[in-house]
């Protein structure tokens, strides 16, 4: 028990002394999984609607192998990144392995299989209810699939979020192609996995609590600026 | 418009002009001279290269990126040409890389020593023993539980090549012996959670936060010496390697100022390295 009082006290003095490192590490692990977040939601949510709307051969099977790929393991994600962008690999010359462009694209291979599901589930629902509506207004496919989006974008709030969830609390992958280099490409994961390991549990955990009050200040910031939950509207 | 939807149109603007600018410029405010060094565990949980690291930046303005990864895997790195130079701790693997020619040449820079940690009541009873084998084989004898590292490690192929001098077979043992496969402090952690035996590198243990139950048991054989050695990757299978970096930083640990650094570095009182490269 003494443990995760150590790791409150610590997590308090890292944030009232707003300790360098800390800061550092904190605004990587945002910039990489908002980044991550922002390219896999401009794939995922265009490509989720149109799931929904269009009618094509193989549906099922693109949508059972999306909703199988929501639990692809990270760590394989890492390691199939790390052997394309590995200088003897397929993508070595970009030299990006071991940078956060790395860890971004890991990221966005995970989540955006994840925000694509989600929004195809949501966007179904919606579209058996706007069927009729936007097929008798003679709308393009584009246009429709635009109508979706915005009339179900508290719903794509969530899966976004899911998404982020998933991203900035991901260790696996980012340690593999981005080899957790201090003022590099260490962010608060990976370094809460080289605290534990060099025993300090108190640290590992002080940044573990920085980790989830983060994502909670995220997820708040996120509700108020598009103002959910208020009355009449939600 | 209401006070609260202009705070809130402003905030939006703030928030999104937040993502976009730590998304675009924060990768690009990296400093130019970068160097990528793969080096193991014991390098870094030792806390040296806390030490080692600001001063080469302050002497060469060279930022040495550390990988820290086991010796196999960092020899992988280096292989690949994913890092520019290597620092690891397995002669036998080091000697094979160069000969496969994925090196340049292979340069000492220090050594320390491994150690036996275990239980203090010490069940197997290898205080004292005569030599680094004869120990393990008491503690193969009393099958107490071992943690190895099993991750191909300079500290886990010297664990193995000691198994097989004392004329046993690690991969026929029973469950008392617990291949991990992790780094050295992930492994310490283990063996102070089941009051293992483990064998550690001294600097890492000394270092270790979370030693619970476990005691320094058996050290001195010289068997257990452990050498650090600097290995350049072969700059004609990869071009991008910076060799003349590479060259100013193998100058650096080599000097009189590097000597001095890592003779000095004690945790406790304990001196952990000892500086050795001819120069």
């Amino acid at each position: 028990m003494s443990d995760i009082f150590d790791g409150l006290a610590a997590a308090f003095w890292l944030l009232v002394t707003l300790e360098p490192n800390l800061v550092e590490i904190s605004l990587r692990s945002l910039q990489v999984s908002l980044t991550a977040l922002a390219v896999a939601c401009a794939i995922a949510l265009p490509l989720g609607t149109w799931l929904a709307v269009q009618r094509f051969r193989y549906r099922r099977v693109t949508i059972a192998t999306l909703n199988a790929l929501m639990g692809l393991p990270p760590v394989v994600v890492g390691l199939i990144v790390y052997i394309l962008f590995s200088r003897s690999g397929p993508f070595g010359v970009l030299g990006l392995l071991f940078t956060p462009t790395a860890m971004i694209i890991a990221q966005v291979v995970i989540i955006t299989p994840l925000i694509a599901s989600i929004t195809h589930q949501a966007m179904r629902d919606l579209w058996a209810e706007y069927h009729d509506l936007l097929i008798s207004l003679k709308t393009t496919k584009v246009q429709r699939v635009r109508t979706l989006i915005w009339d179900g974008r508290r719903t794509l709030l969530t899966a976004a979020l899911a998404g982020f969830g998933r991203a900035i609390g991901e260790v696996g992958a980012i340690m593999i192609v981005g080899g957790n280099i201090d003022h590099a490409t260490r962010v608060l994961t990976t370094a809460i996995a080289l605290e534990t390991g060099k025993g300090d549990f108190a640290l590992a955990l002080g940044l573990g609590f920085v980790l989830i009050a983060l994502a909670l200040m995220v997820s708040l910031i996120t509700h108020w600026l598009s103002q959910t939950e208020r009355e009449g509207r939600w | 418009m209401s006070f609260t939807s202009l705070v809130r149109a402003i905030a939006r603007y703030v928030f999104v002009t937040f993502i976009l600018a730590t998304g675009v410029f924060a990768p690009l405010s990296a400093s130019a001279e970068t160097l990528k060094l793969a080096v193991t565990t014991s390098f870094n949980n030792s806390g040296l290269s806390d030490i080692l690291l600001p001063q080469i930046k302050k002497d060469l303005d060279l930022d040495v990126q550390l990988l820290i990864v086991g010796t196999g895997q960092a020899l992988r790195l280096g292989q690949a040409g994913d890092v520019d130079a290597v620092l690891v701790h397995s002669r036998a693997a080091e000697e094979a890389f160069l000969a496969a020619g994925y090196g340049t040449h292979r340069r000492e820079i220090m050594y320390n020593d491994f150690v036996l940690i275990g239980p203090s009541g010490d069940p197997a009873g290898i205080a004292g023993s005569g030599s680094a084998v004869e120990a393990l084989k008491k503690i193969a004898a009393a099958k107490v539980p071992f943690v190895s590292r099993g991750d191909d490690s300079g500290t886990n192929k010297k664990e193995l090549s000691l198994w097989k001098k004392a004329d046993m077979d690690s991969a026929a043992f029973g469950p008392w012996y617990r291949a991990v496969g992790a780094g050295m402090g992930a492994s310490l952690n283990t063996a102070s959670g089941m009051n293992a035996y483990i064998m550690s590198d001294r600097a890492s243990w000394l270092k270790f936060g979370n030693k619970g139950d476990l005691k320094l048991l058996y050290s001195g054989d010289p068997i257990l010496f452990n050498q650090y050695a600097f290995i350049p990757v072969n700059p004609k299978l990869h071009p991008q390697v910076k060799t003349a970096d590479v060259a100013r930083l193998e100058d650096w640990l080599t000097s009189p100022k590097a000597e001095k650094l890592i003779n000095d570095y004690e945790i406790n009182g304990e001196k952990l390295f000892v500086f050795n490269a001819k120069r």
